[in-house]
């Protein structure tokens, strides 16, 4: 399922996004490689899912190019890249059914799609849940289960937008342990929280966002110890920006 | 009082004309409906989700074709099987094979209209997941369809109501052909005007049963679809 060669870099150059009159991201570069975890910080409003969506290919961006490894455009889809949303969307069938839909969309046939599923299942804990119709799920086992369908398709990058931004610490702690998985796959991660004390505890690099605008690209622990930029030292201090 | 003494006789002794008339009836508007949903569910559903100039036009359009008068899509087959008519060399007027035609154009704007908006509906929640997921446009038009099931299961009843209830379009292409072209509708009009009152009422009390069953099974249908979580 895994494409081969890699997919990565993703590069954004000079990517702005306008809706009517408003430009809603702008003058966005950074490009994600290697297995890290990247996350995309900034206040609400700030252009975080925006560009998740942009990155993800599911908004086109007005001006600048987002690029993959071959210098193309590479549509989202099993083995190249996935997202999981901040409110996860489930299929009205069984949690098993919905690792199944997605896995017949990646092309495997319905024997291996099974073991894929079964395995997933598995990695997430979330066997004892297999035939309950997903949406009566709680949301910590939908979220899960959304990260869950995510890893079966064996993305090379992986988008997650707040995914525990409704869970309790416990459910956090078990969709954090989840990411392992992803690292131990060799799949990159790009991710938005509003949660600082989980950023400090995932990021290796941080993209700091505000109005639309990338105003820091740095290290994990330099940008916490020592942001650049005013409103980044603001926004760590829980302050509200102008 | 008598006539419904007679017409609860005839449904008890499973008369045989009375049989037979409800056979046809029911093959004819079964035969139908497979069709208009062969058709319809697709169609409604890429309506659903693709976007179009003149796609607003083609809505509306199949909206007010639910509001098609029976006797004027019976007057429409009836010209197009007609002996002088584009399709006159196959003989099919006065058959069975017209009245599933006539019947399947009564029953397919339901089928699609209802259709599009459930379909239309779903994909504004789905849509963006299902891209994330590598699906195509047409790749998702099953998976909508399934995840559709119970709304789109309460569209196809009430297509199956309005064609067993309707009497106009089976009447003019079908000619109520004693044994051949008879349907329960046909039938209570005929019999009513001849006097036959407990035919008549007794294909009317059969009738709506039938009514009663498709909205039972409506409520039934619902209710499995708020079990599972679905709705
Ligand atoms: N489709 C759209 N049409 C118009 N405006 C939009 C659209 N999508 C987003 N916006 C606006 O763009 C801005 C950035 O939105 P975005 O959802 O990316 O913010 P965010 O950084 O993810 O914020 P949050 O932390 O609250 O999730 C917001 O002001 C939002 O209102
Ligand atoms: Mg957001």
């Amino acid at each position: 399922m895994r494409a081969t060669p890699s997919l990565l870099p993703l590069a954004l150059d000079r990517v702005g996004f306008r809706v009517g009159g408003d430009w809603l991201v702008r003058d966005m570069s950074f490009s994600v490689a290697g297995t890290g975890r990247t996350l995309l910080l900034g206040p609400n409003g700030a252009g975080k899912s925006v560009t998740l969506r942009l990155c993800h290919g599911l908004l086109s961006p007005t001006e600048g190019t987002v690029r993959w490894a071959a210098g193309q455009p590479c549509p989202p889809g099993p083995g190249r890249h996935a997202m999981v949303f901040q409110k996860p969307v489930l299929l009205r069938r069984s949690a098993r059914e919905n690792l199944l839909h997605a896995l017949s969309l990646a092309g495997l046939h319905a024997q291996a799609a099974g073991e894929r599923a079964d395995m997933a299942l598995e990695r997430f804990q979330l066997a004892p849940l297999a035939h309950r119709p997903a949406r009566v799920l709680s949301g910590g086992e939908q979220q899960r289960l959304a990260i869950a369908r995510a890893w079966a398709v064996q993305p090379q990058l992986l988008f997650l937008d707040e995914p525990t931004s409704h869970l309790d610490p416990a459910s956090t702690r078990a969709i954090e342990l989840a990411l392992d998985l992803f690292r131990a796959e060799g799949t990159a991660v790009l991710m938005t929280t509003h949660d600082l004390a989980q950023a400090r505890r995932l990021a290796d690099r941080v993209l700091f966002l505000h109005r639309g605008r990338l105003l820091e690209d740095r290290p994990a622990a330099a940008f916490f110890t020592d942001p650049h930029t005013r409103e980044a030292a603001a926004y760590l201090r829980g302050e509200l920006l102008d | 009082m008598e006539a419904l003494g007679a017409a609860v006789g005839l449904i008890l002794a499973g008369d045989g004309e009375l049989l037979s008339i409800v056979g046809l009836s029911l093959r004819v508007t079964l035969m139908a409906l497979a069709l208009a949903c062969a058709v319809g569910l697709p169609l409604g559903a890429l309506l659903g989700i693709s976007r179009f100039p003149g796609r607003g036009a083609v809505i509306v359009l199949v909206n007010a074709l639910m509001g098609l008068p029976p006797v004027v899509a019976g007057l429409l087959v009836y010209l197009l099987l007609s002996r002088s008519g584009p399709l006159g060399d196959l003989g099919l007027l006065f058959t069975p094979t017209a009245m599933v035609v006539a019947q399947t154009v009564l029953v397919l704007p339901i089928v699609t209209a209802v259709t599009r908006q459930v379909v239309e509906d779903l994909w504004a929640e789905y849509g963006e997941q299902l891209r994330s997921l590598g699906s195509g446009r047409v790749r998702a038009v099953p998976t909508l369809l399934w995840d559709a099931r119970y709304s789109l299961a309460t569209g196809v009843l009430a297509g199956f109501g309005r064609a067993s209830a309707e009497v106009g379009a089976v009447l003019i292409v079908g000619g109520n052909i004693a044994g051949h072209t008879r349907t329960m509708t046909t039938s209570i009009a005929l019999e009513t005007a001849k006097g036959n009152l407990a035919l008549a009422l007794g294909l009317g009390i059969i009738l709506l049963g039938l009514a009663l069953a498709i909205n039972g099974a409506a409520f039934a249908l619902s209710a499995a679809a708020r079990r599972a979580a679905a709705a």
